[in-house]
């Protein structure tokens, strides 16, 4: 069966091809793209992807621009209808600015720009995105980003915890997110925003492969559906 | 009708660039400075019968981000 995947390209994206090629050599088929203005995701999609980069030149505030831009509406329906939606890095800040995700993303604590390899630990291995995990597993994806810095008060976190929404930690926090929290997901478990980047972590030559258990998971997770 | 909008981050969150500029001026010679806190101000003009509830509406939906911000509205004119 194959997996029917889109990747939202909206102005400043610059993360979008790498999105692509790693659902497709995960996946074995190519996604559809979908352009920031256009009104309707394709019918029928497995899995929709907000990919990294600085939409609207972070105008305002990052993602807030295309939170609400028209596609948006779109994904919004998919996410209520439970179509898994992953944004990461800018995508994470349009999902937590479009209300899909609790939160919101930050400038960095330290204020510079940080691009590096991050270790991450699994925090939840039951989710959609996340299965192919152990729980408790560190893995190593890299992280390149200026607004970082999660946030949300501390009676929205204890309920992200107690949910198990909290999918990744950082092991040494590099932006000054509350309580090390590199990636989350909404209460139905089918919207996961995170900062690393593992569509950067999908073939050896990335220096790294951990990121590629991320779209197997959700591959998996439709063929068992 | 001029509107000024004025954003600012929440008591209590952090504002690693208010810090920044708080460390500069001291490193300025400034002294006596105890807090900088940086915020955005929004200026528009809108239609003379814009309602508050429409202004109240633009600040909630996009110009501030209610989990860390606080919006004030200013009618200027």
């Amino acid at each position: 069966m194959a997996f029917r995947s889109a990747v939202v390209t909206f102005p400043g994206s610059n993360c979008d091809r790498d999105m692509a090629v790693a659902l497709e050599q995960v996946s074995g088929t190519a996604p559809k793209r979908v352009w920031h203005g256009d009104a309707e995701l394709p019918e029928g999609l497995d899995f929709v992807a907000l990919p990294g980069g600085f939409s609207y030149g972070d105008y305002l505030r990052s993602g807030s621009m295309a939170a609400n831009s028209p596609i948006m509406r779109s994904v919004k329906r998919a996410a209520e209808r439970g179509v898994p939606v992953l944004g990461v890095c800018n995508g994470f800040q349009v999902l937590a600015e479009a209300g899909l995700l609790p939160g919101a993303l930050m400038r960095n604590a330290q204020i510079t720009f940080v691009c590096r390899d991050a270790t991450l630990r699994v925090e939840n291995a039951q989710s959609l995105f996340t299965s192919g995990y152990e729980a408790g597993q560190e893995i190593v994806i890299p992280v390149a980003h200026h607004d970082g810095n999660y946030f949300a008060d501390d009676e929205t976190l204890d309920r992200l915890e107690g949910e198990g929404r909290v999918a990744f930690r950082y092991l040494e926090n590099c932006n000054g997110s509350a309580r090390d929290i590199a990636g989350v997901l909404n209460a139905a478990g089918n919207v996961l925003g995170m900062m690393p980047h593992p569509e950067r972590a999908i073939d050896p030559a990335h220096g790294g492969t951990d990121g590629r258990a991320l779209f197997e998971s959700a591959v998996r997770s439709l063929v068992d559906a | 009708m001029k509107v000024r909008i004025f954003v600012r981050l929440k008591p209590g969150v952090l504002d690693p660039q208010g810090r920044a500029v708080h460390h500069a001026l001291e490193g300025l010679g400034f002294d006596g400075v105890d807090d900088v806190r940086i915020g955005r101000m929004v200026e528009m003009d809108v239609a003379d019968d814009t309602s508050d509830e429409a202004l109240d509406k633009m600040c909630a939906q996009l110009l501030a981000n209610t989990v860390i911000e606080d919006y004030r509205i200013e009618k200027v004119d």
